[in-house]
């Protein structure tokens, strides 16, 4: 691109930018391991309480992770399953008014959280589902469902549907189409889409702070509650956990990811 | 051929984002004039005209601004450089497969691993402070600059800017890998330092998908609320943490007033996105 061999100063500039990224997880494996870090260590001295309490079930750490990853799963689930159905009809087929029923679709990812979590309180409370993993649930459908129509609209749109065609004509119903030629074709979308609808619910804070109404902990909450109780070490682990997951179910999607991208290239 | 009409296919999307979405927003809206989904009762401006009053309102919106602004900058110009400087150091490479890790990597992080991360870092005994300690650059804790939850907020400035930068980093690689080396190879061979061929060339074309990802950065650092609830002062509080506190206070008539302040920001940041598609699409832009 630039010339090659370029500059000594732009390779370190890269070097120091990616520590700066990764700059804030550092101070997360000293304190994991050290119930008291003190100052002025820059090493802790080691005593693993903080991992065997995530471990312990009166620590509430398990059943955190249990609650996340049940909430995150149910959500990936149902986000991906409305977004397939969408993200034909946005990728595939022209219809009026189709640019701004896109816009409205991917608006809610830039409404924040706590509008939505406010307005839904009073009827979630009503109808029972206040305080509840399936209200939470169904609340975190609102900023999940735009990453996941998003990345399916790009494979369906990726793809013109010539293979269906030819399916047909060659005498699969429309069932078999669907799930032989359609379904394999939408795969990066629909793997990107999971992992992208897991993480976004998974990293959910403020939402489920106030549709779970405390009773619904999950891995974030409970960070920041023994954060709160001066509990630094089981706080850092708790960031951990939080962060692998997340980083697990993306390795898993990558290589459909990276089929997504060069797509998005070519169009351009 | 027989197909499904186009609107039974998008009729659960609709359903989902007008439904419950979109219920979400009346719902709140109705709540902050003072009408309740199941009681009847006269709407009022009450909740608005107090929220417009609150002690302390300027200062809110003023540091919201102030700090969505600067953490916007912060990334972008971070990001920019983080893509020119992955860019040099992968010339040939398949950085776009690279460009995908580092973005994911991110992604992946919840925004409140990052604040909690930039608040061990950053606080005066944490670990920035502990290696100045280290190399002698300071004696105690107090003497370390005050980072977090300080009157510039810049802990929270910097655990966005830290969060957001991959993700303007990866939006410029994906560009950059669009266009491909030619724009800026000819601008060399026509005599154009390495500085002017950024500035003159790439910059503006890469400027509309720059822009929209900023556009998002503001947004989101606009309304979300676990980074200044971690990282910011108690005293002004950023919007999002002003109206989940008043959300959450005992007193049941200050409800509709949260509502009405996190409508606002969301009001906010919509604009903010709305404004920057009309501006890239306004005639003459493209040049």
């Amino acid at each position: 691109m630039t010339e090659r061999g370029t500059g000594l100063p732009a390779r370190l500039a890269g070097a120091l930018l990616a520590a700066l990224f990764l700059a804030p997880l550092l101070p997360l494996i000293p304190w994991s391991l050290s119930r008291g870090w003190f100052w002025p260590a820059l090493l802790p001295v080691v005593d693993g309480r903080a991992w065997a309490a995530l471990l312990d079930p009166s620590t509430g750490m398990l059943g955190a992770a249990a609650t996340s990853a049940g909430v995150a799963a149910a959500v990936a689930l149902v986000a991906t399953a409305i977004a397939v159905p969408a993200g034909l009809a946005l990728g595939r087929r022209r219809f009026r008014g189709k640019g701004l029923l896109e816009l409205c679709l991917l608006a809610p990812a830039a409404l924040p959280a706590i509008a939505v979590a406010m307005g839904l309180h009073a009827i979630f409370l009503r109808l029972g589902l206040a305080g509840s993993a399936t209200g939470v649930a169904l609340a975190h459908l609102a900023p999940t469902l735009p990453y996941a129509i998003l990345t399916v609209t790009a494979a369906a749109a990726a793809d013109d549907g010539r293979r269906e065609r030819v399916a047909r004509t060659l005498g699969a119903g429309p069932g078999r189409t669907f799930l032989l030629v359609t379904l394999p074709a939408l795969m990066p979308g629909i793997a990107t889409g999971l992992a992208f609808a897991f993480i976004v619910s998974w990293s959910q804070y403020g939402l489920t702070l106030l549709i779970g109404g405390g009773r619904v902990v999950t891995l974030p909450l409970i960070l920041t509650q023994f954060l709160a109780a001066g509990r630094n070490d089981i706080g850092a682990v708790a960031a951990i956990v939080t962060v692998v997951p997340g980083v697990a179910v993306l390795a898993l999607a990558a290589p459909f990811v990276t089929r997504l991208l060069p797509a998005a290239g070519r169009r351009g | 051929m027989k197909r499904l009409p186009t609107a039974l296919l998008l009729a659960p999307a609709l359903i989902v984002t007008v439904g419950l979405t979109g219920g979400a927003v009346a719902l709140g809206f109705a709540r902050s004039f003072g009408v309740q989904p199941f009681g009847i009762s006269a709407p009022t401006t009450e909740a608005w005209v107090e929220a417009a009053h609150l002690s302390g309102l300027l200062g809110s919106v003023g540091m919201t601004l102030w700090v969505a602004s600067v953490a916007t900058l912060l990334s972008g110009l971070l990001g920019v450089a983080a893509a020119l400087g992955l860019q040099t150091m992968l010339a040939g490479v398949h950085f776009r497969r690279l460009a995908a890790v580092l973005v994911q990597l991110n992604l992946a992080v919840p925004h409140v691993v990052i604040a909690v991360g930039t608040l061990f870092l950053l606080a005066q005994s944490g670990l920035a402070a502990r290696t100045a300690f280290a190399v002698g650059l300071i004696d105690r804790p107090a003497e370390f600059p005050a980072l977090v939850a300080d009157p510039l907020a810049f802990g929270v400035i910097a655990g966005y800017a830290i969060k957001e930068a991959p993700f303007v980093a990866t939006v410029v690689l994906v560009q950059l890998a669009i266009l491909g080396g030619k724009p800026a190879a000819v601008a060399r061979s026509l005599g154009a330092n390495r500085w002017q061929a950024f500035r003159h060339v790439l910059l503006p074309m890469i400027a509309p998908g720059l822009l929209a990802a900023l556009a998002v950065v503001f947004a989101f650092a606009l309304g979300a609320y676990e980074m200044p609830a971690v990282l910011g002062a108690s005293r002004p509080k950023l919007l999002p943490v002003l109206a989940y506190d008043l959300f959450t206070s005992k007193d049941l008539a200050d409800r509709p007033v949260a509502i009405a302040l996190s409508l606002m920001t969301a009001a906010f940041a919509f604009a903010t996105i709305a404004g920057l598609r009309l501006l890239l699409r306004a005639p003459g832009h493209g040049r």
